[in-house]
């Protein structure tokens, strides 16, 4: 199989040019891609098959029996033994081919016996990771820039497949993944690795994988999930067992840092600087980087009562979102304090909202009645 | 006509109620949009889609009560309206199917598995009953309905209109107009009564019980179900009426009376359904 | 009772102006109106499909930007299935289920009209939504929740015109299955009466068993965006997969809806077109009946992907698997039929063949999604976009090319243009393929649908896809050319246009007289509807 295999792979990834264009699933990295990668070329050929035998009788009469060349025709229209023989050769093929998939789909699904589990978590639009054993999580972001996806700038080769923080997994162990989502239902799909999964709000579903050699292996979401649906891409990147420990240890360290002193007290500009880039990361997507929404959609953030006037109303939204519009999420569980209260004084100070206010980290904590 | 063959096979005018018909549910369907979005056109629009709806029933049956009287229908016409009421009952059987089977999902594989041990890492305090009690979304505490006050006499009633309905058939096929009139005016009245108690147990379930549409899984498919069914009881009850007033003005007879027929099957056909729903939504 | 007697005024007379349209009783009045209908809505999301293919063309965002080109989509799967498939096959029976069984007209001819006229102002409350804040719905035809519960009013338009939608399919399907139990003429048995009217049969069978179901799942929807009902919201108990097990209840089966009809036109113009009749009727119509039953079992192999347990998993695939074989039956008995014929290339027989060939492609690349495993990889991907293109695009629409091209001697009483028919042919045929089987590739590779732009590698397979849409847009300007030209200056049609055709429309003259069979002829008849004898029938 394995031979096929290559061979399948070098013949149907011809290279022109800068890309190469690719005729078959990709080159798989895992056991569970291989059996799906070898499954398919079964059914290839054998549907290939059907198809060439069963036209080729067809044409065959076409040609053979056309009034034009002066056959006549004979008017027969019944016959059990060929049409017995028409059900039953069709569904014996179906049983040839059921047969090894039913093992492939008890693989799939044999998600226990983990090494290690990660949470995964939807959002619209970037993913959430959450190394369960090892209390390290982040978010995953596009890392494509908004002017190449414009067309202002050159793409990169990685366009719309590149992320800030990829989930870095190490080889040879089994990742378990638990999915779920947190607004509405997305899928993380990465080829390469012949999973696909669905992330449900509300609930938690799983897969697994075993990546055998390190590389970096790229995917999207496939479920459709709403405007962004085309950018939420996910990178994994799989590394040697003492690699990922070094990077998971760097990981704790720079999340021990970045906590810093909660009650800090904070400048105007130092919060103004953190909140524009928190904002262009959770906000963007619907309030745009103007502040004006989209209209219809996403209601817009410049002079409006809401982000002007009462103070604890704003904290109360964007902590706990919207009870009429559940698009607009909330952000409580998502972001830090000192990123919300960063945010929402760039909110209040922005697009000309110019109010002046500050919003501390100890606020937010307080919003939230002291817990979290 | 039993014996000879009919040949020819009514065909009705050209007529424009279909267009008005089309308008008013044109009207309906903006007008709902706009409404619930609070626009405020749409209730106008709704109030004039309901109007051109009623004014268009009027006319259009007014036309097939015409053409009935007139003598056009015969056995084959006959034959047509029975086919097309069954099938009608056929897709309203497939309608309530859905909201059950959303039922039976909701109670045998949702709430179960949101209750289940990897669900712990979402909801760690989430109790998996029925009634569903907890959950993120349930914000308000809520009783349930119980089966053996307002719904069980409502079962009572229910069943009994389709026997005063069948008393009022016989009536009609043995040439008793006395017993027929009475047979139909009384399943009127307990079809109002059926909805009149309805009404009743709602705000009892509002005021009392606190049992809203918002209640989780268990609210929303009471009020679905048993609201929807009792829409279904409203439509049937205004069909007998209008049979009803037919009677009292002389229509139908012991040959002729499909109207009276198909007012009474799909009169059966909500009775059983509420047997479904007692069993489903009120008792187990 | 005297019958005989019961003529009326003014029925017999044409009705003339607006009313004939407005105010039609008239079977064939009523069919013209869906065909046009469905045509112009067909043009209307091809215009749709054409602005999807013109963003793909390159990566980057040209045209629109995404919620836009979410819409376009949504609508354009939509009213493609809903305002053009349907339809036209509606449309169809319409016109042929009278002429094919000796019946004056459909059962009920009022509501016939009622039918069709509930469908302008649906597609009309869908193009209007594109103009409403928010724009319209963008979740998707199947409008998935939660991801419909948060669109603004486009979704809640989009969800009254379904149900309009449904009105009209469910009364359009009573009207149909009324017609063919209860009028055919004497002689006309069930077991003898044309393929079409079978498929016809089934078909309005599986609308009225699922349309309700849709109605009700979009209704369900409706409570959660506005009402505070949790169908689909864990939060409440409920669950937003529970959305996809009803919508797929009904989209399964809605699939066939848009298939069956297609098997009973090409179950007639194959037979013609090769002097032969029809091989193995009753086990084409079992096969047809298998399709139907089994298409109620089958619907969660479009959720492989929700994460259900591998028990379930094994059963959705192998009765999807199961298909297969009723539908392979089918093919090998349109094979047989043209084994040992005589046979012609009319325009209609090059699409029925083209159909024949291209579906099979659709189905074979849907046996292989359903096979769970693989499917895995394929879900949501252009390989899906591609499947069910072959199935729709090449088989609902090659088929319906083909029938009117059939039909449209004895609908007008004129020949189309045989040299245009054929161009439009090989020209949808050549463009058709260049626009979807490099989308086989896109999926394999990675591409996933409903994107309104994609990573570089995707790139060249999408500009030929693209290229080829628009050219197969053109090619579709050709048949609506023939079509106004031949309608009035076509060769005036024979009874008879087909040497090979022996089911009852074609004893009648063309155009087929506005009134046929007041009177229901005496029939003696063949399987397959073949004519063998007929004694009286009265039309004017
Ligand atoms: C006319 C419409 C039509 C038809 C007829 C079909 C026919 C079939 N479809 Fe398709 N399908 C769609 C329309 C249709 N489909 C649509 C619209 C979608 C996408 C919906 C969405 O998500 O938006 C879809 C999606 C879809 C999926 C889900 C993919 C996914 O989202 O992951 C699957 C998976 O099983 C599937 C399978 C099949 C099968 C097995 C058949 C079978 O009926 C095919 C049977 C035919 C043959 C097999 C060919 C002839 C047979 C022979 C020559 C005999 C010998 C053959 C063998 C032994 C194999 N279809
Ligand atoms: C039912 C039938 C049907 C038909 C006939 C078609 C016809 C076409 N479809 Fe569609 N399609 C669907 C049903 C159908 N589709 C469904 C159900 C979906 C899924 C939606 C979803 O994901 O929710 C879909 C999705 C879909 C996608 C995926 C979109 C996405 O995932 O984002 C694409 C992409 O290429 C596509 C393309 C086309 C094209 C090019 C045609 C062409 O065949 C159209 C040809 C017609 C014309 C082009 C118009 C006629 C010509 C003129 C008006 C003249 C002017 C023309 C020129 C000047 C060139 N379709
Ligand atoms: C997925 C889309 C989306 C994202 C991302 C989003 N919002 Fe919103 N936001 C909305 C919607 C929709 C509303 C309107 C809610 C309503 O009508 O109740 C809203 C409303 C608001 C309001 C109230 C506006 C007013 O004047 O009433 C504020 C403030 C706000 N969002 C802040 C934020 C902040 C801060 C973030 C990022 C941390 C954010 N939003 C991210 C969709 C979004
Ligand atoms: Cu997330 Cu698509
Ligand atoms: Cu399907």
């Amino acid at each position: 199989m394995s031979l096929l295999r290559a061979f399948m792979v070098g013949l149907t990834v011809a290279s022109t040019g800068a890309h190469a264009v690719q005729l078959n699933l990709p080159a798989p990295v895992t056991e569970i891609a291989r059996d799906v990668y070898d499954l398919h070329t079964l059914l290839l050929v054998i549907t290939a098959a059907i198809f060439v035998v069963v036209f080729a009788v067809m044409f065959y009469s076409l040609f053979r029996h056309r009034k034009a060349a002066g056959h006549k025709a004979r008017l027969f229209h019944e016959n059990t033994t060929v049409e017995v023989i028409w059900t039953v050769i069709p569904f014996l093929i179906l049983v040839g081919m059921a047969w090894p998939a039913t093992r492939v789909i008890l693989d799939q699904k044999s998600t226990r016996g983990e090494d290690m589990t990660i949470k995964v978590t939807g959002y619209q639009w970037k993913w959430r990771y959450d190394y369960l054993d090892e209390k390290v999580g982040f978010m995953s972001h596009l890392a494509t820039p908004r002017t190449a996806i414009e067309n202002g700038s050159a793409k990169g080769d990685h366009y719309l497949l590149e992320v800030d923080e990829p989930l870095v997994v190490p080889t040879g162990k089994k990742v378990r993944l638990l999915l779920t989502a947190n607004d509405v239902i997305h899928a993380w799909w990465v080829p390469a690795l012949g999973i696909k999964q669905d992330a449900i709000p509300g609930f938690v579903r799983d897969t697994w994988f075993k990546v055998d050699q390190p590389g970096i292996y790229r995917g999207q979401c496939a479920e459709l999930c709403g405007k962004d649906h085309g950018f939420m891409p996910i990178v994994v990147d799989a590394r040697a067992p003492a690699d990922y420990e070094q990077w998971l240890a760097a990981k704790k360290a720079a999340a021990a840092a970045g906590a810093g002193d909660p009650d800090k007290v904070w400048s105007l500009a130092d919060l103004m600087a953190r909140g524009e880039k928190a904002y262009l990361q959770n906000c963007v997507a619907c309030h745009q980087a103007n502040g004006k929404g989209i209209p219809g959609a996403f209601p817009s953030l410049v002079g409006t009562p809401m982000v002007t006037g009462d103070l604890a109303a704003h904290i109360d939204i964007v902590l706990h979102g919207s009870k009429k519009n559940p698009a607009m999420a909330a952000w409580g569980p998502q972001l830090s304090d000192t990123d919300l209260a960063a945010i929402i004084t760039y909110e209040r100070n922005a697009w000309g909202n110019n109010t002046g206010q500050l919003v501390q980290p100890k606020d937010i904590r307080a919003a939230r009645g002291g817990k979290g | 006509m039993e014996g000879t063959r009919q040949t020819h096979y009514f065909v009705p005018d050209p007529s424009y109620w279909p267009l008005v018909g089309a308008i008013a549910l044109f009207c309906l369907g903006l007008g709902a949009a706009l409404a619930i979005n609070g626009v405020a056109l749409g209730g106008g629009l709704l109030v004039t889609g309901a109007s051109i709806l009623v004014y268009m029933l009027f006319g259009w049956f007014g036309d097939v009560i015409r053409e009935s009287l007139a003598g056009r229908y015969h056995g084959k016409e006959d034959h047509s309206f029975r086919w097309a009421m069954g099938w009608f009952i056929f897709s309203e059987v497939m309608f309530f199917a859905a909201f059950f089977g959303v039922l039976f999902y909701v109670r045998v594989i949702s709430v179960p598995e949101l209750g289940n041990f990897s669900h712990k890492l979402l909801y760690p305090d989430f109790e998996a009953a029925w009634p569903l009690s907890t959950g993120p979304g349930i914000t308000a505490p809520y009783e349930a309905m119980s089966a053996w006050g307002l719904p069980a006499i409502n079962t009572l009633i229910l069943l009994s209109s389709g026997v005063t309905v069948t008393v009022a058939h016989w009536g009609l096929v043995k040439g008793k107009r006395g017993q027929l009139a009475w047979g139909l005016g009384g399943t009127v009245l307990l079809g109002t009564l059926f909805l009149v108690m309805q009404g009743w147990e709602y705000a009892h379930a509002l005021h009392e019980l606190n049992l809203t549409f918002a209640s989780g899984a268990y609210g929303m498919t009471f009020y679905m179900l048993t609201g929807f069914h009792g829409l279904h009881v409203l439509l049937g009850t205004v069909i007998l009426f209008v049979v009803w007033m037919r009677v009292l003005k002389g229509h139908f007879d012991a040959e002729h009376h499909f109207a009276f027929e198909a007012a009474a099957w799909y009169w059966h056909f909500v009775d059983v359904v509420w047997l479904l729903l007692f069993v489903f939504v009120y008792w187990l | 009772m005297a019958v005989v007697t019961d003529t009326e005024q003014g029925h017999h007379a044409r009705p003339r102006g607006w009313s004939r349209w407005l105010a039609a009783t008239n079977h064939k009045d009523i069919g013209t109106l869906y065909l046009w209908f469905s045509f112009t809505m067909f043009l209307t999301g091809g215009v749709m499909a054409l602005g999807i293919r013109a963003e793909l063309f390159q990566p980057g965002l040209q045209f629109w930007q995404p919620d836009l080109f979410n819409q376009l989509t949504t609508l354009h799967g939509l009213i493609m299935v809903f305002g053009a498939i349907m339809p036209a096959f509606t449309g169809m029976a319409n016109w042929l289920l009278p002429l094919m069984i000796g019946a004056p007209d459909m059962a009920f001819a009022r509501m016939n009209n009622w039918s069709f006229w509930l469908l302008p102002p649906a597609a009309l409350l869908l193009i209007v939504s594109f103009a409403v804040p928010g724009g319209a719905a963008s979740a998707g035809w199947t409008l998935y929740a939660p991801l419909s519960t948060q669109m603004g009013m486009g979704m809640d338009l989009t969800i009254f015109a379904i149900h309009i939608m449904g009105i009209s399919s469910i009364m359009g399907s009573i009207n149909i299955i009324v017609t063919i139990l209860n009028l055919r003429a004497p002689g006309m048995t069930l077991m003898k009466m044309p393929m079409f009217a079978w498929a016809s049969l089934i078909t309005a069978y599986l609308i009225i068993a699922v349309m309700p179901v849709l109605a009700g799942v979009v209704t369900m929807v409706l409570t959660d965006r506005h009402f505070g009902t949790h169908f689909f919201n864990a939060a409440g108990g409920g669950d937003p997969v529970l959305y996809q097990h009803v919508f797929w209840f009904f989209g399964h089966p809605e699939v066939y809806i848009m298939a069956l009809p297609a098997f009973g036109i090409v179950s007639h113009i194959l037979p013609t077109f090769a002097r032969k009749p029809l091989f193995g009727y009753a086990s084409m119509v079992y096969a047809t009946s298998s399709i139907a039953l089994l298409s109620f079992m089958v619907w969660a192999h479009h959720m492989f992907t929700t994460g259900m347990p591998a028990t379930a998993q094994l059963f959705f695939m192998y009765a999807t698997m199961l298909i297969a074989v009723p539908t392979g039956v089918k093919v090998f008995n349109w094979i047989a039929t043209l084994w040992q014929g005589s046979i012609s290339f009319e325009t209609p027989m090059l699409f029925a063949i083209g159909f024949v060939c291209l579906f099979t492609v659709g189905g074979l690349s849907g046996v292989t999604l359903s096979v769970a495993a693989v499917d895995i990889q394929l879900q949501d991907s252009y390989y899906v976009v591609a499947h069910f293109h072959y199935v729709l695009v090449a088989g609902a629409l090659f088929s319906l090319f083909a029938a009117v091209y059939y039909w449209f001697p004895k609908m007008s009483g004129r020949m189309y243009s045989e040299r245009l028919g054929k161009l439009h042919f090989w020209w949808s045929l050549v463009w058709f393929n260049v626009t979807f089987f490099p989308m086989h590739f896109l999926g394999l590779a990675g591409m996933p649908r409903r994107i309104p732009d994609y990573a570089l590698q995707f790139t060249s397979f999408n500009e030929i896809a693209s290229v080829g849409a628009f050219c197969f847009g053109l090619g579709q300007l050709i048949f609506l050319y023939n079509i106004l030209w031949s309608l009035r200056r076509g060769d005036p049609a024979p009874a008879k246009p087909w040497e090979g055709a022996d089911t009852l429309e074609w004893q009648l003259p063309s155009p087929a007289p506005y009134h046929s069979f007041v009177e229901a002829p005496e029939l003696e008849v063949g399987e397959n509807g073949a004519i063998r004898g007929m004694k009286g029938g009265v039309h004017h």
